[in-house]
């Protein structure tokens, strides 16, 4: 099981501010978002960062079983 | 006295305890950067802003640029908090206070630290006018992370 943090942009689109899920054969970043993007109209998620566990990973990082994967679009601080 | 450096915070923000929490005997410098709610962006007028965060995260990024300023200033101390939530007008959102022997050292972090807020802290920005919303920073599709992560700067 991991969880997965949806925020600003992404959020409003999904209704939802996070979802836990199986990895079920998600093995890396790329695969997560291929696999939200099939279920979801989300045009921001290709332009967002990824962390997990709190720290910026890229597509290719693997996630592991309990991670916590947040999708950072970009942001606007400040 | 345990003070948080790096906070983000949900309620409006005290500059003053912002310096305080940066001066010291060794400081000939304090520079306090104030990043307001503008009305208006061109023609655009704003009504009132939204801050979201990814609290943890955030404050993690906060300090990490704590850690980059450490490197390229050794003699800076900073401190900085932004607020979230449901902003007028002329409102604080982001204060940075950073002391140092020399106001060069102290106007040069500060810079930095804003600059790098824009960059890597997970905060975004959604704007209320009159005629309709925008979470900012996505609309224009002019911002890529080819590498689906920020540029990173310093070793961390």
């Amino acid at each position: 099981m991991i969880k997965v943090l949806f925020f600003a942009g992404i959020r409003e689109a999904l209704g939802i501010d996070q979802l836990e899920l199986e990895l079920e054969g998600i093995q890396t970043v790329r695969q997560l978002k291929e696999q939200i993007l099939k279920e979801h109209q989300l045009p921001t998620l290709k332009q967002s960062m990824t962390a997990i566990n709190e720290s910026f990973v890229t597509d290719q990082e693997e996630i592991k079983e309990g991670d916590t994967v947040a999708f950072i679009p970009p942001v606007s601080g400040g | 006295m345990e003070h948080k450096l790096f906070e983000i915070v949900d309620q409006p923000i005290n500059i003053e305890e912002l310096r305080h929490k940066v001066e010291r005997r060794e400081a000939g410098a304090i520079t306090t950067f104030v990043g307001t709610v503008r009305e208006f962006t061109g023609e655009k007028k704003t009504l009132y802003l939204e801050y979201q965060a990814y609290q943890s995260m955030a404050e993690k990024m906060l300090e990490q640029i704590g850690h980059e300023i450490k490197k390229k200033w050794p003699e800076a101390q900073v401190a900085i908090t932004h607020r979230v939530g449901r902003l007028e007008i002329m409102d604080a959102a982001v204060v940075i206070a950073v002391s140092a022997p020399h106001r060069k050292t102290a106007y040069e972090a500060n810079e930095y630290a804003i600059e790098r807020i824009k960059e890597i802290v997970p905060i975004w920005k959604k704007e209320f006018w009159d005629d309709g919303t925008q979470w900012i920073g996505n609309q224009l599709e002019t911002i890529n992370y080819p590498e689906g992560k920020p540029i990173e700067k310093g070793e961390f």
